[in-house]
């Protein structure tokens, strides 16, 4: 009795207790013109042998920091803004070390604001200065509403302190030109894109160069051509584990997992394939050919970091107000 | 006294009436199909079935099986409550039923952010609770629910309102009791606006673009309805995909009309 007992017991205690399965699907929520880059990214996580799927949600990346805080259960993000993530750390999401937590600053790939011209470049646009110049017509997003416009701002302002030798006066009278050529200041970076390809608006587009280098494979180089700055600003695109949510979920090794994927050859590979530049050594010189040279400065270097820029420049009635008087 | 023949006046007129019809109505519809099988027929079922596009079909219609007979009864239910009793609080009833067509989708949608959403009103106790609403199929379904809830009352409060209660009183007063009234004679008498109150419903929920995008979370392939997934594809430079996408949501309407125009017909017969 007692020896049937005993296993039937261990038996009810075993079902009883939790199975602590990791769960087979993560959500990634990205930002708007990364679809095509974690549809291959995704697609070569799971050749190499990995079994969870990843459901993706692709918005503006403020739009998506919002989201989360109201509740979408993302496990990780992928954005192109460090100050998005950031919000996910006062709202208590994401731990406030997440820089630490993965290479290069949890940065997997990297991009900056270039320019994409009708091909022959008939406007002759080939530096900053050449997009405040009389009668040339400049599409870039909303620096209100998008981190690309905002990132396209700080290369356009990073040019003119050099050009001008920091006279602030200079500086943002050419920055009131440059923001008085813009006909229509679409809300994100691809319904820019959109602006400049379908609607046929404007003489250059300014977005990140893995938009310009992947719109002139796709739509054709006998339609359109892209021109590298002189110089140009660092724009890292920061990964996260969302905190809050893989430990509800029990879903972190995944996520972690994950994430770690973006950081390997294979994951650094593919995204070269869509035109993100990245760290990885011999992924970067086997593109090197893609990728012109330019000089980047960074947020610390230039503008003194995240924060003293959210002050002063995008507070409202900050220095981007005083030049963005068509908006 | 003889009809007079078509003065030249009326035939321009009526031929100015097709002709705008056809710029405004059959081009723009007949152009969705035009880019739709561009690439070919191969091309087209293979964007219909793409498995987001699929899903997204599929939530639409789900969507619309859910809310289109809740909307259908509780307005049946509020036409009936206000058109055949007075009571204080009914002309404030009568307007309140009409609000959610009169806002703006996208404050319907933020609304519900701010009931649902983790930072909302009933947010943290549902968290508690370990329940999920907003950024689920469910959240698409309450604000579409929302946004409709009008739609069918419209239609049956005026008919209700002239029609009367004379008939329901004679049933009543033959010996019906308030079943077999409700069947046999208020049921008939208002069915044609209730058929066209859930035309109207029908092509609200599948179409709704701004609510649903607030509270949708985009997750492709789970949440993403069909207009979300057709802007979706469009910023994706799928445009083929995209009008493909357009297309079923165009096909879901013409059979809605086309049913519709049977029903009436037969009755008319």
């Amino acid at each position: 009795m007692n020896k049937l007992f005993v296993p039937a017991f261990a038996a009810l205690a075993l079902a009883a207790t939790p199975v602590v399965a990791q769960p087979t699907d993560i959500l990634n929520a990205s930002y708007d013109i990364a679809r095509e880059l974690f549809d291959a990214e995704n697609a070569a996580y799971t050749a190499s042998g990995a079994t969870v799927t990843v459901n993706q949600s692709h918005a503006g990346s403020s739009a998506q920091a919002r989201a989360i805080l109201e509740g979408l259960q993302a496990d990780v993000v992928t954005f192109n803004q460090v100050t998005d993530v950031e919000r996910l750390v006062e709202g208590g999401f994401v731990s406030d070390d997440w820089q630490t937590e993965f290479p290069n600053n949890a940065a997997p790939f990297y991009s900056f604001p270039s320019f994409l011209v009708r091909v022959g470049n008939p406007k002759n646009i080939n530096d900053w200065g050449d997009l405040a110049s009389e009668g040339v017509q400049v599409i870039f997003p909303n620096p209100k509403t998008s981190g690309n416009g905002r990132y396209t701002y700080l290369a356009a302002r990073a040019w003119a302190n050099e050009e001008y030798a920091g006279d602030e006066a200079q500086v943002e009278a050419y920055l009131t030109k440059l923001f008085s050529n813009v006909p229509v200041f679409e809300t994100g970076g691809r319904a820019a894109t959109t602006a400049f390809t379908e609607r046929q608006l404007g003489d250059v587009l300014v977005t990140f160069e893995a938009e310009t280098l992947a719109v002139t494979k796709l739509l054709g180089d006998d339609q359109y051509q892209p021109v590298t700055p002189s110089v140009s600003f660092l724009s890292e695109f920061p990964v996260a584990i969302v905190d809050k949510v893989v430990d509800a979920r029990g879903s972190r090794d995944v996520a972690k997992a994950y994430l770690d994927f973006l950081f390997t050859p294979e994951g650094q590979e593919v995204a070269a394939q869509n035109f993100h530049r990245v760290q990885e050594e011999t992924v970067a010189a086997a593109h090197a050919e893609t990728f012109p040279e330019i000089r980047l400065v960074t947020v610390e270097d230039e503008f003194g970091g995240w924060d003293q820029v959210a002050s002063e420049h995008f507070a409202d009635g900050g220095l981007l107000d005083k030049v963005f008087i068509n908006q | 006294m003889a009809k007079p023949a078509h003065p030249a006046g009326e035939i321009v007129l009526i031929g100015l009436a097709f002709v705008f019809a056809a710029l405004v109505l059959a081009v723009p519809i007949a152009l969705i199909f035009a880019f739709a099988f561009r690439e070919g027929a191969a091309v087209y079922f293979a964007n219909i079935f793409e498995r987001n596009t699929l899903h997204a079909i599929w939530l639409t219609v789900l969507t619309a099986i859910v809310v289109v007979p809740i909307n259908i009864a509780v307005g049946a239910a509020l036409a009936w409550l206000v058109t055949r009793f007075r009571f204080r609080g009914r002309q404030l009833l009568i307007s309140a039923i009409e609000l959610p067509a009169a806002m703006s989708p996208i404050v319907a949608g933020v609304t519900y952010l701010f009931l649902y959403g983790a930072q909302g009103l009933f947010g943290p106790a549902l968290q508690t609770a370990g329940i999920q609403v907003m950024f689920t199929p469910l959240a698409i379904i309450l604000v579409s629910l929302f946004v409709t809830a009008p739609f069918a009352a419209r239609e049956l409060i005026p008919l209700m309102s002239q029609q009367g209660t004379e008939d329901e009183e004679a049933a009543l007063s033959l010996g019906a009791n308030g079943w077999q009234m409700f069947w046999l004679v208020t049921l008939p008498n208002i069915r044609w606006a209730l058929v066209y109150g859930a035309v109207l419903t029908n092509a609200r929920v599948m179409g709704e673009f701004g609510a649903v995008s607030v509270v949708s979370g985009t997750i492709r392939g789970q949440t993403n309805t069909l207009p979300l997934q057709i802007n979706l594809l469009f910023n994706d430079f799928n445009v083929t995909g995209a009008f493909a996408a357009a297309s079923t949501l165009t096909l879901i309407a013409v059979a809605t009309l086309l049913i519709k125009s049977v029903l009436e017909s037969r009755q008319h017969a």
